[in-house]
Formats: C-alpha cells, sequence, structure tokens
C-alpha cells in the first residue's frame, strides 16, 4: 500500500501558489479546490494529504511530525530554527529581511540601539556577529510606526516592495538575508517515507527550474 | 506473576536494554542524581542544553542535578592503558525542553566504552545502538556518518572558517541549495563544490553510499577517515542488521568533541531521533585524558507517545453495591470477578469519565448486568 505523505500548506495567497506547484509536479487532490471551509483534503490514489495552516505554524507542524513535509518561510525557519530538513527553495514568495530606518537615520554608535521587530532572535544574531549592543523591542504587527513614533531606532522586517516602507518615510538601511519558501521535511518522516518524499522533491524542483 | 498489560513500554524496555547490555559485558554504572556544577560549566557545549538546575549543597558547594550522563562516567573513569571500561546505564536526567521552555525529566537509558578503542569496540557500539532500537520497536533506522570523514573533506574545499560552519550547518539540513550558495559566494572551483554537495546527495546503503564518495577523495585524513568507515560499513553489512542502517553525513555532532563514527536512531511514529551516540574522543584530550571513548543514549520517556491508548477503558467492570448491602457478599463478589487480566472498580456511584467495559450491580447477594461495551 502507498504511503500517505502529509503535507502542511501555509494559508492564504502563498499556500495556493505552493499548491498549484504540487498540483503541476502530478500530485494534485482535487477536493482542495472545492470551495467550502474543510482544512484537511486527501487523495490516497497519489499518496498525499494536504491540510491548511498558519503560515507561522508549518514549522511546528512538520517538526512535531504531525506534517512529514510543509512549506515554510526563511523568515520562520531562521527565527525559530526548527530541526527539520530543508530540501529545496521553492524560489516563491521572494522578499528579503532588512533594517529599515526614518529616511535621515544615522546609526547612534555612542549609545545602545533600539530595533523594534518581530524577529528577535534573526535581529539577535544580526548585531551580535557585529558586536553592536542593542534592546530588543518585539512587536507583533505594524513594526514600521515604532521608529516614527520613536519606540525604536530601527526596525527588523520583511521587505517585499517597499512601497509601505516608502507610504512611512522608511527607507532600507541593511539587507540581513534574502527570503522564500522553503520545501522542509521531517526528519523520522524522511527516514521512513523517503522514496515518496524524495519523488515530490523531484517534482518540486522540475517545476521549481522550469518556472525560470 | 505480572500481568504484561501492565508494564508501560519504557518500564518493559529497560529491562531488554539492561539484559542485552550485560550479555556483552557492560556492567551498571549508577550514580547520584547530583553532581558538581564546575563539570559543566567546564564542559558546557558538550551538554544539548546549557541550562542547569543548581543549588548550594550544605557545605556550600554549588551543585546540579544532573543533565547529563556521559560526563560523569568519564568523570569517575581513569586512563588504563590497554583497557577498556565498560558500562550501562539509566538515569534520569534534567533538561530544558525546546518547545516549553521548562525543566523536564528525561529517563535514558545508554551504555560508554572508555579506553584503547579499536575497530571492534566501535562496531560492538554502533551494533548495540542498532540491537537496542530493535528491541524497542519493528521499525527503526539507524543513521551514521563518520565526523573525521566529514571534517576531513570540510578542510578540502579550501572554504573559510566562516563557510565552513555554515557548509556544516546547511549539511545537517540536507540544505544543497544554500551550501551551493556558501561554495558559490567563496569562488570554489565546481568540482570542490559538487564533493560538498555529494554528502548531501549521497544518502542510503553503506555499499552505495562509500562506492559514489570514494572516487572523490583525495587528501590523507580524507582516505585515513575513509578507511576507518569503511570497516565498519564492512562489520555492519555482515551482522544482519545492514537494511536498518542508513549512511546520511547530515547526521552530526560538536565538532569539538565528536571525532569519528556519530549516529542517530530513529522509530517510525516518533517525529524526533530517540537515540545518539558517537565517538567523542575530543572530550576526553579536553579533559585531559588519553583514553578514547564511544557511547549512546536513548530517550525512554519517548516511547509513551507511541503507545496507543485510543480505545482504552480504565476498567473492565463497574460493580455498583447499595449502601445497604453486606460487606463480605461485596468482597466474595469482588474476588470471584477480579484476576489478574480482569479488573474491578466496585462503588456505589458510576465515577465521572470512567471508562469501563460492562456494568454490574450486586442487589441482595445476585449479580446483575446493566451495560456491556464490547
Amino acid at each position: 500500500m502507498k504511503k500517505m505523505v502529509n503535507v502542511a500548506l501555509p494559508k492564504g495567497r502563498l499556500g495556493e501558489k505552493v499548491y498549484a506547484y504540487f498540483k503541476s509536479a502530478g500530485f494534485e487532490c482535487p477536493s482542495i479546490e472545492e470551495t467550502n471551509r474543510k482544512l484537511i483534503f486527501e487523495n490516497p490514489q497519489k499518496g498525499v494529504r494536504y491540510f491548511w495552516v498558519k503560515p507561522s505554524d508549518v514549522a511546528i507542524y512538520v517538526e512535531r511530525g504531525t506534517a512529514d513535509i510543509g512549506v515554510a518561510g526563511k523568515d520562520i525557519l531562521l527565527e525559530y530554527q526548527p530541526d527539520v530538513y530543508e530540501l529545496l527553495d521553492m524560489e516563491m514568495g521572494k522578499c528579503r529581511m532588512a533594517v529599515a530606518a526614518k529616511k535621515d537615520f544615522r546609526d547612534p554608535k555612542g549609545r545602545t540601539l533600539r530595533v523594534a521587530t518581530k524577529f528577535p532572535n534573526i535581529a539577535e544574531t544580526f548585531y551580535n556577529e557585529k558586536g553592536r549592543d542593542i534592546d530588543i523591542i518585539k512587536l507583533n504587527g505594524s513594526i514600521e510606526i515604532a521608529p516614527i513614533l520613536g519606540l525604536s531606532d530601527v526596525i527588523v522586517d520583511i521587505v517585499e516592495t517597499g512601497t509601505t516602507l516608502r507610504e512611512n518615510d522608511l527607507e532600507v538601511y541593511d539587507t540581513i538575508v534574502p527570503i522564500s519558501a522553503r520545501l522542509i521535511a521531517n526528519k523520522s518522516g524522511y527516514k521512513f517515507k523517503n522514496a515518496e518524499i524524495l519523488n515530490i522533491r523531484q517534482g518540486l524542483e522540475n517545476e521549481v527550474r522550469s518556472r525560470k | 506473576m505480572i500481568n504484561e498489560a501492565i508494564i508501560k513500554s519504557d518500564e518493559k524496555a529497560i529491562f531488554e536494554l539492561r539484559e542485552l547490555y550485560r550479555q556483552y559485558g557492560y556492567s551498571q554504572f549508577k550514580m547520584s542524581r547530583f553532581e558538581e556544577y564546575d563539570l559543566y560549566v567546564k564542559n558546557k557545549d558538550f551538554l544539548v542544553s546549557d541550562e542547569v538546575i543548581t543549588f548550594t549543597d550544605k557545605n556550600g558547594r554549588l551543585m546540579a542535578l544532573k543533565p547529563d550522563v556521559t560526563l560523569s562516567i568519564i568523570k569517575n573513569t581513569t586512563d588504563s592503558p590497554g583497557k577498556l571500561q565498560k558500562v550501562y546505564y539509566n538515569e534520569n536526567v534534567y533538561r530544558v525542553s525546546k518547545g516549553t521552555h521548562s525543566f523536564k525529566e528525561i529517563m535514558q537509558a545508554g551504555l560508554e566504552c572508555i579506553g584503547d578503542l579499536n575497530d571492534y569496540e566501535i562496531a560492538e557500539v554502533v551494533l548495540l545502538a542498532v540491537k537496542s532500537l530493535a528491541l524497542v520497536s519493528r521499525n527503526y533506522v539507524l543513521d551514521i556518518s563518520h565526523m573525521g570523514l566529514v571534517a576531513a573533506m570540510l578542510e578540502d574545499s579550501g572554504l573559510s572558517y566562516e563557510g565552513k560552519g555554515m557548509a556544516h550547518t546547511f549539511l545537517h539540513q540536507k540544505n544543497s541549495h544554500e551550501l551551493r550558495a556558501v561554495c558559490t559566494a567563496e569562488n570554489l572551483p565546481e568540482d570542490k563544490t559538487e564533493k560538498l554537495c555529494a554528502l548531501i546527495d549521497c544518502c542510503g546503503s553503506a555499499s552505495q553510499v562509500l562506492s559514489k564518495i570514494s572516487p572523490l577523495l583525495s587528501s590523507q585524513k580524507e582516505k585515513e577517515a575513509f578507511e576507518q568507515f569503511r570497516t565498519l560499513c564492512d562489520i555492519i553489512e555482515r551482522s544482519g542488521f545492514a537494511n536498518s542502517v542508513i549512511v546520511d553525513f547530515s547526521v552530526g555532532n560538536d565538532m569539538k568533541y565528536y571525532s569519528g563514527v556519530v549516529f542517530k536512531g530513529y522509530l517510525e511514529g516518533l517525529p524526533t531521533s530517540i537515540l545518539s551516540g558517537g565517538q567523542y574522543d575530543k572530550l576526553l584530550r579536553k579533559m585531559k585524558r588519553q583514553s578514547g571513548a564511544i557511547g549512546f543514549a536513548l530517550y525512554l520517556d519517548m516511547l509513551e507517545q507511541m503507545e496507543d491508548s485510543s480505545n482504552e477503558y480504565d476498567v473492565d467492570t463497574v460493580l455498583l453495591y447499595t449502601k445497604d448491602a453486606d460487606p463480605i457478599t461485596i468482597t466474595s463478589a469482588v474476588d470471584r470477578l477480579a484476576n489478574s487480566a480482569h479488573s474491578v472498580r466496585v462503588c456505589t456511584q458510576i465515577p465521572s469519565q470512567l471508562r469501563y467495559r460492562r456494568l454490574l450491580k450486586l442487589t441482595d447477594g445476585r449479580i446483575e448486568t446493566l451495560e456491556e461495551n464490547g
């Protein structure tokens, strides 16, 4: 009997794009395209079971083995450092993790830099490597407002087009790392469903290449 | 006579593992729950987590609840040229759980072989790791790698110190796209890049992987490590466990401590590795010791995650009695119903949330059935 591979997809626009890759790679699941509120879909003939989860939770489902594979943003992988395999760069959802500040910003070298971010680990690692003393202000949203209101000197956040920054008179000051969606796998699932997972990985890699 | 159904999987595993290690001449090492904190401060990186529960002893010494067993065993052994110490243990350790950020008690079983190691001892320990997995589950895999070989290949690549560190991380993640990016950023020639990527791409049975890796090796260090690894793989191949052992270079551990073979064991149904081990000669050098050492630990508390409790009854029979019933009659009724394979809960009312197979009632010395649940 075919082993079912459990796939955690990120809910939202990116997830739909990701599913399109799975579909054209031959792992379609017609019920997923019906309009309903179901969260779990399977196609036993193709050996896949998909479920939609919050994008930032994909890595948790995969690390804990509920999902054998999943697609998560590199930002989440860098921030939470889940113990998973990173099998493929899906080359979609491309953006970058950047330091941004007000247009007239000059780094106040003589004092601790106040950094507002949703990604404290990424920010800490970046500034630790530079040996810069920082004070991290963990926010959960609307990060751009922090330097405008004087809550922080800079922000560390995801920048896609830069429109939000421009509209708020902010600009990118430093790029930390490029971000894109990655195919990740549970370490144990990878051992026991190896052929199935490698088959999916290969199909997705072909899709990524063909769209370049 | 003990009813096997009440023995939990971790308790059963402990007895079976003890017997296995005893058969191979390992003796039990029993230790105190506490150790001087100093031991862990000096070897912080060796610990899985550097957070330790500490307290001050009556005489003012700073003590710790053991976060690790290996360091204590090494501390209690001495170098004796030509000799070997083989010990096994079954102890609780205290570590911070990654998910909850709180301390957890973890039940470990494992063994250490310390002294003048040769190829046989190394293979014996790796095979005991496989046999340990076979005792606790039918579907298991032991991934093995060789830190000496991986380190030599990284050294030969010509990557910078930082580049090697990143390459090592990406190797653990099987992340070939970013490993390639590091090589490109450091202008590595194509053949060197492919050689490093082969460490990710080559994964499978020992014979397949070794034949692919062998032609890529050039330096003396690489060849020496490869030969040592091949000897081990040959022994495994002949042991009858070859199908359950996978060569996978993404298995790794801290290069500061581990020098030779490293391995991790997985069971189907468990999301993370249940067994972890390797040859850690470098730790002993750091502790100014001459011996070699290899060992592994099994995290037995993980076994409870595999127990199926979906359709369990708390008790086979609930026997209801009325308050005016004669205690002697109740006692004799219970004695008739209860035996080693059958459990009875006697009460006047059905306890809430109790799952039972059948419900009986004792009225005027007679037992009547009120409910049967299969």
